[in-house]
């Protein structure tokens, strides 16, 4: 009888290929990804199960947390510049081309008009203090936010030549009328629909 | 699996004849590669995922001058009150004369939510006309968090709700949480 031979196959293949696309793929994901940004008023936003992204460009964020602070923040860099632009001539205030700079460097801010130039001189880190920056005034006798919110659509228009899209992100423990009063400020200059920011869960609960 | 080999296969002295050592160049990759692999898969979730997720919401038209006056049928119209301590209270119809009388409401899948379900079937069916759905009615006390809100809002998402609105809430349905 003859013996069948079972042909013996090396176990060891060649790896440097796979290697190569491997790294390859890690290098273009690495270089893709954006870095997190610290931001100066952190929130805990509340989870929904609507799986709606929010839009990337033509963004305007308004932030609500600890015990009605706000916060505002464009998206576009070009269009922060524009909008401090419009306000420093609706205040009074100059900046100088450098403090412009850095401003559209500023994810985002909430601070008075008048503190403005201060928390542009800090560094990144200073300025993500906790309780450095104190909110955005916005009840009816001085209603800084409504400015900065029609400075920016007006900014967006020019720049991009595109509606501004707002979205209200608030932490999950604010009080409804928070909320309800930057919702009413958005209503007022004809903003009826925004985006609310939430986090992500299943419908099992 | 392929290995470093750096024993001489020579054996033994020939002649004192210096030789170079034959070095085996495959090294082994199996765990850079799996290494590589692993980071590809964490920056790939990481880039998809940390995009935040967002609800639209869009408000109707504010128009103090003219408000207009819009007429439902109270039998198609259902009433959330969003409370403090995330309580939640729900009727239908009108405050004095609900067509559903007043209950106390949780959040969640066992409570409100199958009471929507319940009621985006049974008003169509009632009014005789698949257009003439459910209308809900969104009403938020003082003391509520912005949590109550949007998981109110998730459920009109979930459940489909065609029609639903933010209203202000009134003094009487206010008094409803005093006790």
């Amino acid at each position: 009888m003859a013996k069948v031979k079972m042909s013996k196959k090396a176990t060891a293949i060649d790896m440097t290929a796979m290697c190569d696309v491997a790294f390859l793929l890690l290098t273009f994901f690495i270089l893709t990804a954006t870095a997190k940004q610290p931001e100066p008023l952190p929130v805990e936003t509340p989870s929904s199960t609507v799986q709606v992204k929010l839009p990337d460009t033509d963004l305007a964020i308004i932030t609500i947390g600890d015990s009605g602070k706000v916060f505002f923040g464009v998206k576009a860099p070009e269009v922060r510049l524009r909008t401090l632009e419009a306000i420093a001539d609706e205040y009074k205030i100059s900046f100088t081309e450098e403090e412009k700079k850095r401003f559209s460097l500023m994810e985002e801010f909430g601070v008075p008009v008048n503190q403005l130039r201060t928390l542009i001189n800090l560094s990144a880190a200073e300025r993500n203090q906790k309780g450095l920056q104190v909110g955005i005034p916005h009840d009816s006798l001085n209603n800084q936010l409504e400015k900065w919110v029609k400075a920016a659509r007006n900014a967006n228009a020019e720049v991009n030549e595109k509606q501004l899209n707002f979205a209200i992100k608030g932490d999950a423990k604010e009080q409804y009328p928070e909320i309800k009063k930057i919702m009413d400020i958005l209503q007022e200059q004809k903003v009826n629909k925004f985006n609310l920011v939430t986090g992500l869960r299943s419908d099992n609960f | 699996m392929a290995q470093l080999d750096t024993g001489d296969s020579g054996g033994g002295k020939k002649g004192g004849k210096v030789r170079s050592k034959k070095q085996n160049s495959s090294v082994d990759l199996t765990a850079m590669v799996d290494l590589a692999f692993l980071l590809i898969t964490f920056f790939m979730l990481t880039t998809s995922l940390s995009k935040p997720q967002s609800m639209d919401l869009g408000m109707p038209d504010k128009d103090d001058k003219n408000p207009q006056e819009i007429k439902i049928a109270q039998e198609r119209t259902m009433n959330i009150l969003i409370g403090p301590d995330n309580k939640v209270k729900t009727y239908m119809g009108q405050l004095d004369s609900p067509v559903e009388p007043l209950k106390d409401n949780k959040y969640g899948r066992e409570g409100i939510r199958k009471d929507i379900q319940q009621k985006m079937v049974s008003v169509p069916q009632l009014m005789g006309d698949p257009k003439k759905g459910l209308i809900v009615l969104i009403k938020a006390h003082k003391e509520s968090t912005y949590k109550n809100l949007v998981d109110v809002l998730d459920e009109m998402a979930i459940s489909k709700v065609p029609v639903y609105a933010i209203v202000d809430i009134t003094k009487e349905e206010t008094a409803l949480f005093d006790n």
